[in-house]
């Protein structure tokens, strides 16, 4: 049966701003078939994609902001790039944003505040990496004489510069996949994490299996609705995401620890994995949605970015995001019907669970009076995550807001709620109320 | 105590060796911060004998070697403090875990108590970390952090701390901490844990050359020459290490075992044991707050001056997170001063004492300006400035002008009276001395000097600064020169006078250090700067009068004349270039000594004369400081002759020296100097009474 509709979350003297449709590429592992591919390759398929779904027309596109977190430097405004290559009007500005892991979600937010504001009436918001490669430097010191080699005007000066040239000099900088204020890699910090909140090693495969398993339901159910095909020149059509993979308990056993060996818990399998991916959603008003005919999947509501210590609480942003979003919003846990986090670590994911279960880290971390609660997880992540559909690092936000509008939709839910954490011990979340049908 | 300690852990120990059930045992403490801190010293202060601390020494081999050869695995699970006696449990037990924790120390730092350490430390740690290694840690005492220790072999396995979770975060590394050493014992009971450590193509190398016995012999030689050259033998302990790590390699355990117990017994009876306790607790004891808990924190700082001194005491500032303005009047010194700062924290960096991100964090606490915009909310001002009256007078001024009432103002100067600067203040109760020495980064003291109007408030909160910047503190009343000047102003007049009596800088420098002072009195007056030197001695020369005569202060005057003011100017005493490590003789300031020419008179002209004439002056001046109420008690003096001036740590302090060495041998000593020199060489009343009473110790 269904539930009385609860209140709208509208807000008198501010203009309703709705999710109007929301695609991605089907998501891959890194070093696939994507493999030869370029980042803003993947960003424009995307974005084509939204403008064939939605048969918008693409001069009635104000603005477009896209999210990228690991930098092609040929592309440092991807938007723009991708824009003008996926056929939009060259006279739509498009700027690029970046914030780890919830870039997407800045670029949505971004997009929220040009609507609400009055600014525009159409953004399209997105997000692209890639990471089947990634810009791999020459050493400081190389670059440092190859840029005085560009000013040398005579030959013995250059030759002397390159009489310089040592074997340290080649050894090549690749991009940190550290933090940069803590020298710590996310999964030894994810890891470390777990063993604070006392997650267990098998606590944290069960969740990885429970992933993959709802992941291969909803795929083989075809609820992976947004996924738009993607021709990759010269081979296949993608139309599927490719690292869903349903294990058994006792083959993810098997795994040494990724990053804290041995004793540690996480893991290959209980991690999300490296992917190539791009999204990309169409935000407006509500009104103008309305009278160029669209039917609005969701009003894009209350959201919040919170930031907290990067060594020891690098991933606990929802813990911090999701009770500031619902006091904005005045609606408590048990109002929520659909939750999609972010699952960058099974162990992460299940940290973030006891700390809001847990009075005393409410207490002493966040300085509230009691707990939150955890979500139920009969409504929690039903079509799978991060762990199993992928991460493509700045692609991620928008498909966990589409996911849940999508799920409102099939669930009969109102409100959903979306929460991630980030790099730099930032994490955001935002409700996403469903439209009358 | 440890003996209770000792009888408890035999007791667990019987009860697992007694339970077939039990296959192997993890030791591990859950004291937050501290796995074992080493035995008691007490246990071995109340020693009478030699034989009875050797047999203290015997029944902690006898417990370690029953765990060594347990025929269960142990493992130690170490977090926090693991020292001395500590450790050398640890290092008995089959496998070791540890966390990296920042509490997380392990040392055997018995050396610097004048000891060795005596439970299997000299017998163990050659086998685990090789002799090289294992001779460094046993005869510097240093502190290694748990990584280092895995890089070394000390420990197999390390722990990363945590952060919060739905307990308290140490509570939880300690259970973090079971879990993992549970899980290593019962992979070594059922042997899939295995004890060998891995070694590196390096370490198999030198364990092959240290297979060879001449080479060995040769280790031994180069390791007690080094140990000669740096204690001049004043120390017996390191050469005790030596030859109880010698006699366990080369003649087997039992042998070792023996000497190690006989060794600490005898150690623990040298006088330069006695005086190295009494540094460590008289330095705990400089490590408290006597005067209460300040009304309010100081939370943000101002430091006037950015020169060496000013910039030092930014530096130790900001190292504890406390916002600090640093203050000049030139830009020039201003980026000077700033230079210092990121310097001394860069160096850090370097080392991996602290993360590039860290140094970039503390550094954010520094705020440089010109003006006193932003005085009016500091909690504390401390004035480093030039050491001229009229100059102090001056910032006083201006400073109280800006600041809000509640702020302290505190004045870094070598030796003019505080009561004389704070006579231009408004609010004298809020002046104090803050007496940092060069370099501030370095040097663990702070001497405090209260005035008779500085309040009590004023004092504690000078101290609670103090503390956080990680100083060794005593607090002496206000007169010329305090107390560590004090000192130290006659000793480096008896040292030009030296001088002008023709001992040669190198001489006089080998004769202070035969004698244990860290630094010769030449170099010392380059390093202090002779222009200072002078300042110093004119300066207290008048004040004292006669007593603080000796050498001519006309030497140092004519020397700032040609220009050699010291290190800083490149030329002093010595000749300071960059390149050349030997440092040469400055034949300009021979000239002037030659100028300045006196006759020695033979009788007390003999090389132990010349070391006692300066020690009896610095014990003389700092017995009439105790005498006047200048210092409180004998053990800030001691510790601030050790720890600001250098005074020979093997010997304790000038009050532990007249302890040990016998004040009325001191007096006859002096006497005969008095007869030569007059006036400066007079004993103190204080001296005489207790040469009269030999039975009068400063130290119980």
């Amino acid at each position: 049966a269904l539930k009385p509709l609860g209140k709208t979350l509208s807000k008198p003297g501010v203009r309703n701003v709705v999710l109007v449709e929301g695609v991605r590429t089907p998501f891959l592992q890194a070093g696939t078939t994507y493999a030869d591919l370029m980042a803003h390759d993947l960003a424009r398929g995307a974005l084509q994609g939204l403008l064939n779904r939605t048969a918008f027309p693409k001069e009635a596109v104000d603005y477009i902001v896209y999210g990228t977190v690991i930098q092609e430097v040929k592309t440092s405004n991807v938007a723009r790039e991708a824009a003008l290559g996926a056929g939009f009007s060259d006279k739509t500005p498009a700027h690029t944003v970046t914030m780890a892991c919830i870039s997407s979600n800045q670029a949505m937010t971004t997009a929220v505040g040009l609507v609400a504001s009055g600014q525009c009436d159409a953004v399209v918001a997105g997000g692209v990496e890639f990471m089947s490669d990634v810009p791999i430097r020459h050493s400081r010191k190389m670059r440092k004489m190859m840029l005085s080699l560009n000013r040398a005007r005579t030959l013995g000066a250059r030759l002397s510069l390159l009489g310089s040239l040592r074997l340290s000099h080649l050894v090549p900088e690749l991009p940190a996949v550290s933090e940069f204020s803590t020298a710590e890699m996310m999964g030894h910090s994810a890891d470390r994490l777990a063993a604070a909140f006392g997650i267990s090693r098998l606590d944290q495969d069960e969740f990885a299996l429970r992933s993959h398993v709802l992941a291969k339901k909803a795929q083989d159910e075809g609820l992976l609705t947004d996924i738009v095909d993607f021709k990759v020149p010269g081979k296949d059509i993608v139309s599927k995401d490719n690292g869903i993979r349903p294990s058994t308990m006792e083959q993810m056993s098997k795994l040494k620890p990724a990053f804290i060996k041995p004793h540690g818990t996480v893991t290959a399998a209980n991690s999300s994995y490296l992917t190539d991916g791009a999204s990309a959603v169409l935000i407006m008003s509500e009104e103008k949605a309305l009278a160029m005919g669209y039917k609005p999947k969701a009003y894009l509501r209350d959201f919040v970015y919170v930031s907290q210590d990067p060594k020891d609480q690098l991933l606990l942003g929802p813990t911090y995001a999701i009770p500031k979003v619902l006091e904005r919003s005045g609606l408590t846990l048990a109002d929520i019907d659909a939750f999609e986090f972010h699952e960058a670590f099974a162990g992460q994911v299940l940290a973030n669970l006891t700390a809001m279960e847990s009075d005393w880290f409410a207490q002493n971390c966040m300085g509230r009076k009691a707990k939150v609660g955890a979500p139920p997880m009969e409504k929690f992540n039903l079509w799978g995550g991060s762990l199993s559909l992928g991460h493509p690092f700045a692609a991620t936000g928008c498909r966990l807001v589409t996911m849940v509008a999508h799920r409102l939709k099939k669930e009969g839910g109102q409100y959903g709620l979306v929460a991630a954490c980030a790099a730099g011990g930032q994490g955001h979340a935002m409700l996403v109320e469903a439209c009358p049908q | 105590g440890s003996e209770q300690l000792q009888d408890d852990m035999m007791e667990v120990l019987n009860e697992v060796w007694g339970n077939s059930a039990v296959k192997s045992a993890v030791i591990i403490s859950t004291k937050p911060g501290c796995f074992i801190a080493g035995a008691n010293i007490d246990m071995i202060k109340v020693c009478k004998s030699a034989e009875e601390v050797s047999k203290l020494s015997k029944e902690g081999q006898m417990m370690f070697e029953k765990i060594e050869k347990s025929p269960i695995p142990f493992v130690a699970a170490v977090n926090g403090t693991c020292m001395g006696g500590g450790l050398e449990f640890a290092i008995a037990c089959h496998y070791r875990v540890a966390t990296k924790s920042k509490k997380t120390v392990m040392a055997l730092p018995e050396v610097m108590l004048g000891l060795l350490p005596g439970a299997g430390g000299t017998q163990r740690m050659p086998k685990m970390l090789g002799l090289p290694t294992a001779f460094d840690v046993m005869l510097t005492g240093r502190s290694i952090r748990a990584d280092k220790a895995k890089k070394m072999g000390l420990v197999h396995h390390v722990i990363d701390p945590l952060g919060p979770g739905v307990k308290d975060p140490e509570e939880r590394l300690i259970e973090y901490l079971e879990e993992v050493a549970v899980g290593v014992a019962k992979g070594l009971a059922k042997k899939t844990v295995t004890v060998e450590k891995k070694k590196g193509l390096m370490q198999k190398v030198q364990d092959a050359v240290l297979g060879i016995p001449l080479v060995r012999n040769q280790v031994y030689k180069t390791v007690t020459q080094k140990v000669m050259k740096q204690t001049k033998g004043l120390y017996p302990a390191p050469l005790s290490i030596i030859e109880a790590v010698q006699a366990g390699v080369e003649k087997g355990p039992a042998e070792g075992y023996h000497v190690e117990a006989v060794n600490f017994g005898k150690l623990a009876m040298t006088p330069e044991s006695r005086a190295l306790i009494g540094l460590y607790q008289g330095q705990v004891a400089c490590k408290k707050n006597n005067f209460g808990k300040p009304e309010r924190e100081v939370k943000s700082l101002a430091v006037l001056g950015a020169g060496l001194m000013g910039a030092g005491i930014a530096q130790v500032t900001v190292d504890k997170g406390v916002a600090t303005i640093l203050k000049d009047t030139t830009t020039e010194g201003l980026a000077r001063g700033h230079d210092q700062v990121y310097k001394g924290l860069n160096d850090k960096a370097k080392k991996k004492s602290i993360t590039t991100f860290e140094r970039d964090m503390t550094l954010s606490f520094l705020k440089g300006q010109l003006d006193y915009s932003g005085f009016e909310k500091v909690d504390m001002v401390i004035e480093a400035v030039f050491e001229d009256l009229s100059i102090k007078h001056k910032v006083l001024k201006e400073v109280e002008a800006v600041i809000p009432p509640h702020c302290i103002f505190a004045s870094n100067t070598s030796a003019l009276p505080i009561r004389e600067i704070a006579a231009a203040s408004k609010r004298p109760e809020k002046v104090i001395g803050m007496h940092y020495f060069s370099p501030v980064d370095k040097m663990q003291l702070l001497e405090i000097i209260t005035t008779d109007k500085t309040s009590k408030d004023t004092t504690a909160s000078a101290v609670a600064v103090g503390l956080k910047q990680g100083k060794v503190i005593i607090v002496v009343g206000d007169g010329p020169g305090f107390y560590t000047t004090r000192c130290l102003a006659p000793t480096l007049v008896e040292g030009i006078r030296i001088l002008q009596e023709g001992v040669g800088p190198k001489k006089l420098d080998s004769l202070t250090t035969g004698f244990g002072f860290p630094v010769g009195v030449s170099t010392l007056i380059d390093e202090v700067g002779v222009d200072v030197a002078a300042h110093v001695a004119e300066d207290l020369g008048k004040a004292f009068g006669s007593r603080f005569g000796g050498g001519n202060v006309d030497v140092l005057k004519t020397m700032i004349q040609k220009g050699f003011k010291g290190r800083k100017s490149g030329k002093g005493c010595y000749v300071y270039s960059a390149k050349k490590k030997d440092k040469q003789v400055n034949s300009g300031t021979e000239e002037i000594l030659k100028a300045f020419k006196l006759t020695a008179p033979p009788a007390v002209s003999g090389d132990e004369d010349v070391q006692y004439r300066l020690v009896s002056r610095f014990v003389n001046e700092a017995a009439l400081c105790l005498q006047e109420g200048i210092l409180a008690d004998p053990v800030q003096g001691d510790i601030g002759a050790v720890f600001g001036l250098g005074f020979p740590p093997c010997l304790g302090g000038p009050f532990r020296f007249l302890d040990s060495f016998g004040a009325d041998k001191l007096v006859q000593k002096m006497k005969r100097y008095e007869d030569a020199y007059g006036n400066q060489f007079t004993p103190c009343q204080l001296l005489l009474d207790y040469a009269k009473d030999p039975s009068k110790k400063f130290h119980k």
